[in-house]
């Protein structure tokens, strides 16, 4: 025996009563009545929303700076981080005219999130060094392929005038941090 | 032959030696980092300072301390000297005070910067250095420029070690490639812009310990950590052939030459090996390159233990041990 917790199963004779099962079925019913004038545990899921926290880990988003250049430089620390492996990305270099897109002199062509992959831990946005990648409050969209959830630039990188509000996830003691003049080379 | 004893650990060593070289015998965490020095260039050395080491005495016959902290990398050993490294706060302290002063004008762009993962400056900063820098004045700023087709020099990152020039001047026949300009102002250039076209001129990728000279034809292709280092050689007429691939699947996206343990290279290998032989089917291949297990690059990386080897550097370590009164630090970690 590996614990001491096994019972020796008895195998007792039911009496009358528990023969005709009718007293058990009419229990049963009883229960499933009582449970219909319950307070329901399950909502009716599009049309009703649960409330989440403001530091939810919901859909990444590649983030732009205050002029709309990407932030991301694909320096890699993001992939290296991913305990699921699910971020990889190929990168390129700023061409001149190109200033207005990218912040950095490096930029990522292709930037793909697997989101069957992805178990939203939030390490990636921890090792960002750019504060380029974030995970937000919006949930993932379905879709009946796999391809669909690889998810490229196209669907990662805010757009311009859409941006995506993360100031919430930004602690007061990170903003603070961030104003330090002796960090200045990394704004 | 000279007795020196560094942090406590004796070792005989013939006369001449630096105490640099001394330390790299015992081997382990007394031996002091080095950005500058260069084994296998000659004159290389006493130019960052982070190899400062403290004399405490001077040697046998005279065993007066030495009146400041001596550049180990430069300093011959003298019999029955005794030098302190780690065990001196004096040294960490101006260690520390070191690496500040390089990064002063270190533009601290590791997220582009393609030796990030494999740069000594990094290594070094993480070690020695504060987090935070003091100095609010704006750093200096160089244009980037192409030394060829195949290097590329980001000023902004240069810690002015020097080693590029000695490559130049020793491997290369007509000298096309040095510093101008003094103090502050000083860089790296090549002689009006002349691209440096010369068999050799590669391995100056090599032996800078930072991103200032990189390879353009890995320029931005991979982080080095997702690459996979490969020991490989082929038959070349110019040089030994013996080089490291560094590949992404089949492809091969970079190849240099073979650093050792404190991230030298022994035999420079030539701009073929190095810029034109990117094909799989140029080369033997002998199997995964030993990567240190901290760093980052070990990351999906597997190899082979060599268990003749490691038994040797455990024998050799227990040699070392016997009989020696360990520094109290380490004693309490063990």
């Amino acid at each position: 025996m590996l614990t001491s917790r096994a019972k020796v199963v008895v195998k007792k004779e039911m009496n009358f009563w528990e023969r005709i099962y009718l007293p058990a079925i009419l229990g049963g019913t009883i229960i499933t009545i009582k449970h219909l004038f319950k307070r329901k545990t399950t909502i009716k899921y599009p049309e009703v929303k649960r409330e989440i926290s403001a530091v939810y880990r919901g859909q990444h988003v590649l983030k732009r700076d205050e002029n709309g250049a990407e932030r991301c430089t694909a320096c890699g620390l993001c992939a290296v981080a991913c305990p699921a492996e699910a971020i990889t990305m190929t990168a390129s270099e700023r061409k001149k005219g190109e200033e207005h897109l990218y912040r950095e002199e490096k930029y990522a062509a292709v930037y793909e999130i697997n989101m069957l992959r992805c178990i939203f831990c939030g390490l990636c946005e921890e090792a960002c060094p750019k504060e380029a990648i974030f995970l937000t409050d919006r949930v993932e969209s379905s879709d009946y392929s796999r391809k669909a959830f690889i998810f490229g630039k196209d669907k990662l990188v805010e757009p311009v005038d859409q941006r995506i509000d993360v100031t919430k996830r930004q602690l007061p003691v990170v903003l603070e941090f961030k104003q330090k003049k002796s960090l200045s080379h990394n704004r | 032959m000279a007795k020196v004893t560094i942090d406590g650990i004796e070792i005989e060593v013939p006369d001449g030696t630096t105490i640099l070289n001394a330390a790299r015998q015992i081997g382990g965490k007394i031996v002091p980092p080095a950005m500058c020095y260069y084994t296998s260039l000659k004159d290389t050395g006493g130019k960052c300072r982070v190899c400062l080491v403290k004399v405490s005495q001077g040697s046998a016959k005279d065993p007066r301390p030495m009146p400041k902290l001596v550049a180990s990398c430069r300093t011959p050993v003298a019999d029955g000297m005794v030098v302190q490294n780690i065990t001196s706060p004096d040294v960490l302290e101006a260690r520390k005070g070191v690496v500040e002063f390089l990064l002063l004008n270190h533009p601290i762009d590791c997220p582009i910067c393609d030796q990030a993962g494999e740069c000594d400056l990094q290594d070094l900063t993480y070690e020695h250095g504060t987090e935070v820098t003091r100095t609010e004045f704006e750093r200096r700023t160089f244009d980037k420029i192409d030394i060829g087709d195949k290097i590329k020099l980001h000023m902004t990152r240069c810690i002015m070690c020097y080693r590029c020039v000695y490559v130049a001047d020793q491997l290369t026949p007509e000298r096309v490639h040095g510093v101008l300009n003094r103090g502050d102002h000083s860089e790296i250039s090549t002689y009006i812009e002349k691209a440096v076209d010369n068999d050799f001129s590669g391995n100056m990728i090599d032996v800078c310990p930072v991103g200032a000279l990189t390879d353009r034809t890995f320029r931005f292709k991979s982080r080095v950590w997702f690459t996979k280092p490969m020991d490989a050689h082929r038959n070349c007429s110019k040089c030994c052939g013996k080089v490291v691939l560094w590949m992404k699947g089949d492809d091969i996206l970079r190849v240099t030459g073979r650093k050792d343990h404190y991230g030298e290279v022994r035999e420079f290998i030539c701009n073929e090996c190095r810029f034109e032989h990117k094909n799989t089917a140029d080369w033997v291949i002998g199997g995964p390159r030993h990567i240190n297990r901290h760093s980052v690059i070990s990351q999906n990386h597997y190899e082979k233990v060599d268990l003749q080897k490691l038994r040797k550097e455990i024998d050799r370590q227990i040699v070392f041990q016997k009989g020696k009164q360990l520094p109290e630090t380490s004693t309490s970690h063990s």
